[in-house]
C-alpha cells in the first residue's frame, strides 16, 4: 500500500501506534505543595494594617494594597482577617503618632519618590512600643506592613517587534525587526514586615520587585498597571503565610 | 569403556559454554527485572490517574528498587515527590532519571518544570 498524502501516513503511523498501544507516555497535572515560610500557627488572626506607600500620586498604592491583600488572604488562608480602616502611617509619622526619631521638624519628611526615600521611614517599623499597643488592640494579631513604592518608569532601548510583510505574489510572512523605542511603565517595590501583636517585635520581613514597560501608543492607566504588578507579587506574599499549590502537568513515562 | 582425560580445546569449549549460559541467565535476569518493574510502573500510573498518588509511589519506588536502571521509574518517582511537596527527594529522583537517560527530552521537561518550583523555594 502506497500512501502519498504525508499527513494521512503520519495520522495512520499514529493510529497504529495508539492500536499497539505503543504510547509510552501519559500527561498528568500535579499540585505541588509549597510550605509556608512563616510558621502561623501562634495567631488566630491577622491585621493588615497599613503601608508606608509613595512614587505615584495617581494610585493610593497603602489603600488599594491593604485591600488588595486582605481580600486575598479571606479565601486563601485559614487567618482571620481583621476588618479596620488602613492606617495612614505617613500621617502617623507626621503627626509624631509613630515615635519616629527625627532630627528636623515633621515637615522636612522625604516626600517618596524613590527606593532610597523609603529608608528613613523604616525607623517606623522599628518601635516596639507602637506596633505592641496595636496588637493590644486588636487582640494580638500577626500585623502585615511595610513600605510600597509604585512610580512611573521610561526605558529606551532596542524591542524585537513582528511585521507583517508580503511578497509580489501576495504572500504574508512575519519578519523579526529590532527598533528603538521609548518605553513607559511602573515599577513595584515592596517589602512587607511581619509583626507580633504580643510583642510588637518583627518577626521577618521580605521585599519583592517587579516592572512593566509598555508601548508609547498603549494607555495603560495606572491602576490597571499597579494590578497587573499585584498579580506576581501577591502568589509570594500568600506563600509566606499559608502553603500554597502549584499547578502544571508533568509527563509520567512507561 | 575408557574416560579420557579432556584434552585443552575441550576444556575451553566447556569454558565457553558456561560463559555463555551465565551470560544468557544473567540477561533473563534483566529481562525479568525490567518486566516486573514496568509491571509496578504500569499499575503506578493507572492509580495516579485515580488519584491514589500515596500507592503510586509506592509502586514506583518498588519499581526502581526491582530495576535500578529503569529511568521512567525514577522520574514518576520524582513526580510523585513533587506531588508530595517533598522537593528534595524529587530532586534526587529526576538526576538518577537524567543519569541513567541524559537524552530523555520528557524527563528534562519534567526536571525543567520542577526546578522553577524547587529554585523559588529554594530563595526564600
Amino acid at each position: 500500500m502506497t500512501v502519498r498524502n504525508p499527513a494521512k501516513a503520519l495520522g495512520l503511523a499514529g493510529l497504529v501506534a495508539l492500536a499497539s498501544g505503543c504510547v509510552n507516555f501519559v500527561e498528568i497535572p500535579v499540585e505541588t505543595p509549597i510550605q509556608a515560610k512563616l510558621d502561623v500557627s501562634p495567631f488566630s488572626r491577622v491585621l493588615v494594617a497599613g503601608f508606608v506607600s509613595g512614587g505615584s500620586d495617581q494610585v493610593d498604592a497603602n489603600i488599594e494594597t491593604v485591600r488588595l491583600l486582605r481580600s486575598q488572604l479571606r479565601t486563601k488562608s485559614d487567618l482571620r482577617v481583621i476588618d479596620a480602616d488602613p492606617m495612614p502611617l505617613i500621617e502617623l509619622v507626621k503627626e509624631e503618632e509613630v515615635g519616629i526619631v527625627q532630627t528636623s521638624a515633621s515637615e522636612d519628611l522625604p516626600e517618596i519618590r524613590s527606593e532610597q526615600d523609603l529608608e528613613y521611614y523604616e525607623q517606623v517599623f522599628a518601635n516596639v512600643d507602637y506596633w505592641k499597643r496595636i496588637g493590644e488592640e486588636f487582640q494580638n494579631p500577626l500585623i502585615v506592613t511595610g513600605t510600597i513604592l509604585f512610580a512611573p518608569q521610561t526605558q529606551s532601548g532596542f524591542v524585537q517587534r513582528e511585521r507583517e510583510v508580503y511578497d509580489a505574489f501576495g504572500r504574508r510572512s512575519v519578519v523579526p525587526v529590532r527598533t528603538f523605542m521609548e518605553r513607559k511603565g511602573f515599577i513595584l517595590a515592596q517589602k512587607f514586615i511581619f509583626i507580633d501583636g504580643r510583642t510588637g517585635a518583627t518577626i521577618t520581613s521580605e521585599g519583592f520587585r517587579e516592572e512593566r514597560l509598555y508601548n508609547q501608543d498603549q494607555n495603560t492607566p495606572a491602576l490597571s498597571s499597579y494590578f497587573e504588578l499585584m498579580d506576581g507579587i501577591v502568589p509570594k506574599f500568600l506563600n509566606i503565610l499559608s502553603t500554597q499549590k502549584v499547578r502544571g502537568t508533568r509527563v509520567l513515562l512507561q | 569403556m575408557t574416560l579420557r582425560r579432556p584434552t585443552g580445546a575441550v576444556l575451553l569449549v566447556a569454558l565457553t559454554g558456561l560463559v555463555v549460559l551465565g551470560l544468557g541467565a544473567g540477561s533473563a535476569a534483566y529481562a525479568d527485572a525490567r518486566s516486573d518493574a514496568k509491571e509496578q510502573v504500569q499499575f503506578g500510573i493507572r492509580v495516579a490517574q485515580q488519584g491514589l498518588w500515596q500507592e503510586a509511589l509506592y509502586r514506583w519506588r518498588r519499581a526502581a528498587e526491582i530495576d535500578p536502571t529503569y529511568a521512567a521509574a525514577f522520574n514518576n518517582l520524582a513526580i510523585a515527590h513533587e506531588h508530595h511537596g517533598q522537593l528534595d527527594e524529587a530532586r534526587v529522583s529526576y538526576e538518577q532519571a537524567l543519569q541513567l537517560e541524559p537524552d530523555n527530552a520528557m524527563i528534562r521537561q519534567n526536571y525543567d518544570l520542577f526546578r522553577e518550583i524547587h529554585d523559588r523555594t529554594e530563595s526564600r
